[in-house]
């Protein structure tokens, strides 16, 4: 279970969080919305541990572990896993060394054993088949050159096969056509399970007509100002977010 | 082309100082004013970074090899040359004139180290090659000079019409340390190839200088050069170009790309292409930077931990040099010698 309580977090000497609090149940999917500037991407880095998002007040705990006293590689080995709404390019490294190099530092971290070359390429073709993607891809450097589509795939990828418990889903759907849309949900569909949360991050109702959240919560001025269920999502895109903007309170 | 200073160790008014321009950031006369005491013999091991390759060995320890009168290259070649720098003096200094004569339609694959291992030498080597009509030399440098030595390795390199030169040096540098490079390129379907990628930690310094000199019609040079400094180690890059008049159809290429890996490390770039012919294509670029900061926190997003994607991204990066080397077998040996010293 993720607990956020009373989250602040400030970038650069602006605060973006001011005082966020949520909880994602173990199993469950919900759905952070909120308008430009409400801090959407700022809660994702701020859980990964990315520099310059820090806390400066509040609490993060992700299965009981406080997940702001460790470093973005450790929280990956707890399983964090955040899907960037540009994931980046890193020349020189093939796709699959690199996410060779990383389940297996996960694995380290946690003191399980190593995934060996031919077990990996094993789960990397069938994980490869599974979203429909051109296996000799995996050998060019990850993401250079790649379709923003492709690119996303590739996290999808990632996703599955290092398997995270704690899946956070940044603006998943922007730059995708409505196959690559459906190709990804399906990915992200496919990896629900009782043990996993999911927090997907997205300013359209869209996405959620393929990832249906349990719960959905609206982000304004770096607080959740609203909850509820599904039907709040579609409230909110027929509605628009004046009603929750501080003027309209 | 302005002549190279030639260093020798009896005459300390050959060394060097930064006044001098082309030594303007490996400043020789700082480290050493007068002549170091002269280096003992001494005998070593077959052996050397290159070992597994085999071929012939030849090996100068403190400046001397019994018998070596230079080599010279006849025929195709198949087997490598280990050519190896030992310096097993303390506190002394040594030197050496090398003369390598690739004779025409020949080819020989030059495998050269500079090994130290001794502490505070200083080690002069220079080199005088041939490259004759139509032959083929390709040379693959190591180079590690003990952390309070100083190496000096200076080549002049005389190509034929039609010969080709692939050059690739890899170091970790030295207290001071300088490979030099000086070809004349006589065009007419001559080719360069001139890389190098340097890896250097604590204080070390490496001095990667270069004049390739087209002299005739039609010639090409490709040259890259990466590195990566840590700590306070400074690296030196000076590539010069020169198209003489009349050196028309030239296609020369150079490129020094650097990573800058600590708040101290240090990068001094002077690359530099002199035209006198018409209708020539070069290009050269340069950068110096520091890792991608967005790139490594994906990596880490990943779980992948800090260290460990520094040391992934700097080995991608130097790597695309090492992937340029043709002889499989070197490259491989220098692939993990330059990934040991990551």
């Amino acid at each position: 279970m993720l607990k956020i309580n009373n989250l602040r977090v400030s970038v650069g000497d602006k605060p973006i969080l001011k005082g966020l609090t949520l909880d994602v149940p173990a199993g469950e999917v919900h759905a952070v919305m909120g308008p430009n500037g409400a801090g959407k991407s700022t809660l994702g880095y701020a859980l990964s541990g990315r520099p310059g998002y820090e806390a400066s007040e509040g609490s993060v705990s992700w299965n009981g572990d406080d997940l702001l006293a460790l470093d973005p590689a450790e929280r990956a080995a707890k399983g964090v896993f955040l899907s960037f709404q540009y994931p980046l390019e890193i020349p020189g490294v093939p796709a699959m060394t690199f996410i060779r190099t990383a389940l297996n530092a996960q694995k380290r971290a946690r003191g399980e054993d190593e995934v060996s070359a031919p077990a990996f390429l094993k789960l990397v073709k069938a994980a490869s088949q599974s979203l429909k993607m051109d296996f000799d891809m995996l050998k060019r450097p990850l993401n250079v050159g790649f379709s923003g589509g492709e690119k996303k795939r590739m996290e999808i990828l990632q996703m599955a096969l290092l398997e995270p418990s704690l899946l956070i889903l940044d603006e998943t759907d922007s730059g995708l056509d409505i196959d690559a849309l459906r190709i990804v949900a399906d990915g992200v569909n496919a990896m629900r399970s009782p043990e996993r949360s999911m927090l997907v991050i997205t300013h359209y109702q869209r996405l959620l007509d393929y990832i249906k959240p349990d719960r959905v919560h609206v982000l304004v001025g770096g607080r959740i100002v609203a909850s509820g269920g599904p039907e709040l999502a579609h409230q909110l895109e027929a509605e628009g977010y004046d009603q929750f903007l501080p003027e309209a309170a | 082309m302005n002549a190279p200073v030639r260093i020798d160790l009896k005459d300390p008014s050959s060394f060097p100082s930064r006044r001098v321009e082309a030594w303007k950031y490996t400043d020789l006369y700082r480290w050493l004013r007068e002549t170091p005491p002269a280096s003992p013999e001494g005998a070593v091991e077959p052996g050397g970074p290159f070992a597994a390759l085999g071929g012939e060995e030849l090996t100068f320890v403190n400046g001397r090899c019994d018998g070596f009168a230079g080599i010279v290259a006849e025929g195709e070649g198949l087997t490598p040359v280990r050519l190896r720098f030992v310096s097993t003096a303390e506190g002394a200094g040594h030197q050496a004139r090398v003369t390598i004569d690739v004779k025409p339609g020949a080819s020989l694959t030059l495998l050269e180290s500079y090994e130290g291992p001794a502490r505070g030498y200083v080690s002069n080597i220079s080199l005088d090659i041939t490259v004759g009509e139509g032959a083929r030399l390709t040379r693959v440098i190591v180079a590690e000079d003990a952390a309070d030595a100083i190496g000096i390795s200076q080549a002049h390199i005389t190509l034929a019409h039609g010969a080709t030169l692939h050059q690739s040096a890899f170091t970790a540098g030295g207290k001071l340390q300088r490979l030099e490079t000086q070809v004349e390129h006589p065009g007419h379907g001559a080719f360069v190839r001139l890389d190098a990628a340097y890896a250097l930690h604590d204080a070390r310094h490496a001095d990667l200088t270069s004049v390739v000199d087209h002299q005739g019609p039609d010639g090409r040079t490709s040259q890259l050069t990466k590195g990566v400094v840590h700590d306070t180690a400074r690296g030196v890059f000076q590539g010069k170009i020169i198209v003489e008049r009349g050196a028309d159809g030239t296609d020369a290429r150079m490129g020094h790309h650097a990573l800058i890996l600590s708040e101290r490390g240090e990068i001094d770039a002077k690359p530099e292409l002199i035209i006198y012919a018409d209708d020539v294509q070069c290009a050269h670029g340069n950068t110096v930077g520091s890792l991608d900061q967005n790139a490594l926190f994906y990596m880490q997003q990943r779980g992948i931990p800090f260290e460990e994607a520094r040391a992934l991204l700097t080995h991608a990066f130097l790597m695309e040099v090492v992937d340029r080397v043709e002889h499989e077998g070197a490259r491989e040996v220098v692939r993990e010698w330059l990934t040991a010293r990551l």
